[in-house]
């Protein structure tokens, strides 16, 4: 009863959530930089009256819409299953998590939704300068959207302004939980994060296309304003992500001892930090290391001398302070998951320096050699932010709200069947999803824009036809 | 309702949750509507794309009503959020994946021109929004009828006690008017002069038999067979009485043909019986079946009053702003769908303005 094939509701619970999280994830940052880079080529058409660039637009905007309305619906689920498989975090912080909630839905989720609509649907019925602001709206609410959730995860990972009554937290002061600080690096690290996933998906179309000499004009341009977006966005996610792992020490010290898989307190001067190792929770140290001296100071407090605290040494803090039980994270996803998303970052920071590099020796026409990389850059983003999740949720366990919640008290009291067969089920529909969604992008981002001659901005697949007419 | 602010405050927000259920009703189920009739009305490739066309624009801001009913729960009534959504948790778990399915088709059926691509997401299509018309019913009934809840807001019971007559009646009930709600909303998109339009009046004539039948059956049930809305005092049969008024005022309208009249009358339907629902539970938000002592309130269920004055603060900023954009958004696609949608070439015509 309390248990199916060996897993408890809980164990289901975590991994369902997990599953939704990450496979909605998928799509939202696509989105929160991608309207941005269309909204900046509309201004670019609106300003020259370039009709190519206006096809362009619509040409990058069929493909936001294939990915946009998953990413809506996939993120209903994330709001119902607070109070679907975790009722008792529902109970205790709704006072204060639900408010950023509501307000996600009342400053963004409308002003996407309504304005994405008349932008795509209503082009010839409202006015030029009204189809401009229209995606501007779009962008502003998915960055407003992305800003409010932020806070709310930030909350759980730094609660501030809040007081415990009668066994939940309250809100006593809203300014601390929106100014909360690890919401604001938070928010930079996973809009910059945003603006990766889009520029490189739309630096792999446009190279597609230069290459193929299909309206070079039009990809041109897209593919310096994706160049941009992306230099802009490897440089900030890598600069936000060193700043949030060194506050981590602060407020969340044992995930940072988890990154680097640092048992115990460096004795001596200075701290290694870890470049390989196997981490065990069993035995409590790494299986095997390699780490360089003074490396880990540096990276975490910008010195040679400072130290941070080690695993075993917090676990009897905390053992201490909250009583008995295990503190610690399963550390080796944690650790391998970090090491893996720097990686990418970096890589994405070099791509972007390499096409810049490119563009100021005037060779931006020709791809390159690095031509096959550019296409399968587009999946790197999206493997970071997969690798970020990991690091940044394991690395909090064995809390939900850090230091007040444990994850284990939160879950509703549910038959463990119920959640075995909804987690199944959404596992075939996400996967699907996914299938479609790669499949339908490839395939629209491949057949290429209207050419201007044709003169079919605003039908560009069939079903728009219903409603695209021009009066 | 306690003069206290807190409890007044509460109940301001337990009623406004009640208003964007009742919007949520009323705008998305014409969409659940026009799609569970799709089948049976339109019989090409044109009409099928012409009865899509009217919802298109429309069916993702509709659908974010729910969203935020579901966040102002969240946010307002957390034990209420926490007990509704884990006690009928089935439910919940088949409305997201059919939101899903539904949200998909709409987007993806037209991206390929292959007739089994089109059929698979049309079978989709109607499966995803038979299942939240029909379950949003069971939903506010077991809302309404109370389950075994105990301490804290813990739900004791497993599903066979959230599935009786009751709560099958009351997703018929919704059923049924979602789609009759659906096809007047038909009659005022559709060319007028088109075989669409004609059959949609048809379905809405048979519906509206249906669905007065279905929702007299679901309140008698309630008032006579379990002493539910006991809460109106004198006012008791208002609602109710004034829902069935409506649905006589839509066969009416439907026999004059007039369309905005009919398509007022089935959303004024909604609006009633969603106001029945909220108005009889007040001032419970989820009674339990173990005794009133296990009854969660606007009282006990609520969050503290720092938060339920920001939100107020919120809503009254924010909402008058989204009502004010959604509605430009209905204004700007207000025309009718002008067309030979009976077309066997699959190519629409566009004429001039509706009326």
């Amino acid at each position: 009863m309390n248990e199916i094939f060996g897993l408890s509701t809980l164990d289901l619970s975590r991994f369902q959530f997990a599953t939704t999280s990450i496979f909605h994830y998928f799509f939202v940052p696509f989105t929160v930089g991608f309207a941005l880079i269309i909204a900046i080529l509309q201004t670019m058409a609106y300003r020259s009256g370039d009709l190519r660039l206006e096809n362009l637009t619509r040409f990058f905007g069929h493909l936001f819409f294939i990915n946009f309305a998953v990413g809506v619906v996939t993120g209903i689920v994330q709001e119902f299953q607070f109070g679907m498989n975790w009722q008792g975090f529902s109970n205790f912080v709704g006072n204060i998590f639900g408010v950023p909630l509501a307000l996600e839905v009342l400053m963004a989720f409308f002003l996407e939704s309504t304005f994405l609509g008349l932008w795509w649907f209503g082009k010839d019925r409202i006015p030029a300068w009204a189809s401009l602001a229209s995606i501007w709206i779009v962008a502003v609410g998915t960055a407003i959207s992305a800003f409010w959730i932020i806070i709310a995860n930030a909350w759980m990972q730094n609660p501030v302004g809040f007081e415990l009554q009668g066994g939940r937290a309250v809100l006593t002061d809203f300014s601390a939980v929106v100014f909360n600080p690890k919401g604001l690096q938070w928010f930079s690290h996973i809009f910059t994060g945003g603006l990766t996933v889009a520029a490189f998906f739309v630096l792999a179309v446009s190279a597609y296309h230069l290459r193929r000499r299909h309206n070079p004009g039009a990809f041109r341009t897209s593919f310096k304003v994706a160049l941009l977006v992306a230099s802009v966005g490897s440089l900030g996610v890598l600069a936000s992500g060193h700043v949030q792992g060194q506050t981590a020490i602060q407020d969340q010290p044992m995930k940072y001892a988890a990154f680097s898989a640092l048992w115990d307190t460096p004795k001596g001067v200075g701290m290694p930090e870890s470049l390989v190792a196997l981490p065990s929770n069993a035995l409590r140290e790494n299986r095997f290391e390699i780490s360089l001296p003074y490396l880990g100071s540096f990276l975490a407090f910008n010195n040679f001398t400072e130290k941070a605290r080690g695993i075993n040494e917090l676990q009897a803090e905390y053992e201490a302070r909250y009583g008995p039980g295990n503190y610690i994270p399963w550390v080796w996803p944690v650790y391998w998951a970090f090491r893996v998303m720097i990686g990418l970052g970096v890589i994405m920071l070099l791509v972007s320096l390499i096409y810049v590099f490119r563009w100021r020796q005037g060779k931006l026409d020709d791809p390159g050699r690095l031509y096959p990389v550019l296409l399968v850059m587009p999946l790197v983003p999206h493997l970071a932010n997969f690798s970020g999740w990991i690091t940044t949720e394991m690395g909090r366990q064995p809390w939900i709200v850090q230091g007040l919640l444990r994850t284990q008290d939160a879950v509703s009291p549910l038959n463990p069947l119920w959640v075995f067969v909804s987690l199944t089920a959404f596992w075939v529909v996400y996967l699907t999803l996914i299938g479609l969604d790669i499949f339908l992008l490839t395939r629209t981002a491949r057949a290429g824009m209207h050419e201007p001659e044709v003169e079919a901005p605003s039908l560009p697949s069939p079903h728009y036809l219903s409603e695209g007419a021009r009066p | 309702m306690s003069a206290d602010l807190p409890g007044t405050l509460a109940s301001v927000w337990f009623f406004l949750i009640g208003l964007t259920f009742t919007i949520y009703f009323f705008l998305d189920g014409f969409t659940f509507g026009e799609g569970l009739l799709q089948p049976f009305l339109a019989k090409n490739e044109a009409q099928r794309r012409a009865m899509i066309g009217t919802v298109g624009p429309f069916w993702a801001a509709n659908e974010v009503w729910i969203i935020l009913g579901a966040g102002a729960i969240f946010a307002a009534f957390p034990l209420w959020y926490g007990t509704l959504l884990t006690a009928l948790y089935p439910m919940f778990a088949l409305i997201l994946l059919a939101l899903i399915g539904r949200g998909v088709a709409f987007e993806y059926r037209a991206e390929m021109d292959n007739p089994r691509w089109r059929i698979f997401w049309d079978v989709t299509a109607f499966v995803c929004n038979a299942l939240p018309a029909f379950l949003w019913g069971m939903i506010m009934a077991n809302m309404v009828r109370g389950l075994p809840i105990g301490a804290g807001g813990r739900y004791g019971g497993g599903v066979s006690e959230t599935i009786d007559l009751f709560s099958v009646m009351g997703g018929l009930a919704t059923l049924s008017l979602f789609v009759l709600h659906g096809a007047t909303f038909l009659l005022l998109r559709l060319d007028p002069a088109g075989d669409l339009h004609r059959k949609a009046r048809r379905a809405a004539l048979t519906f509206g038999a249906f669905a007065t039948v279905l929702v007299l059956g679901f309140v008698l049930l309630g008032f006579v067979g379990r002493e539910l809305f006991n809460a109106f005092g004198l006012s008791e049969w208002l609602f109710p009485a004034l829902a069935a008024l409506n649905l006589g005022l839509i066969w009416l309208a439907l026999t004059l043909r007039r369309d905005a009249l009919a398509f007022a009358a089935t959303g004024l339907t909604i609006v009633f019986s969603t106001a029945t629902i909220f108005v009889s539970l007040f001032p419970n938000v989820m009674p339990s079946t173990l005794g009133a002592a296990y009854d969660l309130t606007v009282v006990n269920a609520a969050s503290e009053p720092y938060t339920l004055r920001l939100l107020s603060w919120a809503c009254g900023i924010f909402l008058p702003l989204i009502i004010a954009y959604q509605g430009w958004n209905f204004w700007v696609f207000r025309r009718r769908m002008q067309g030979r949608d009976h077309a066997e070439d699959g190519q629409m015509v566009y004429g001039q303005d509706g009326p």
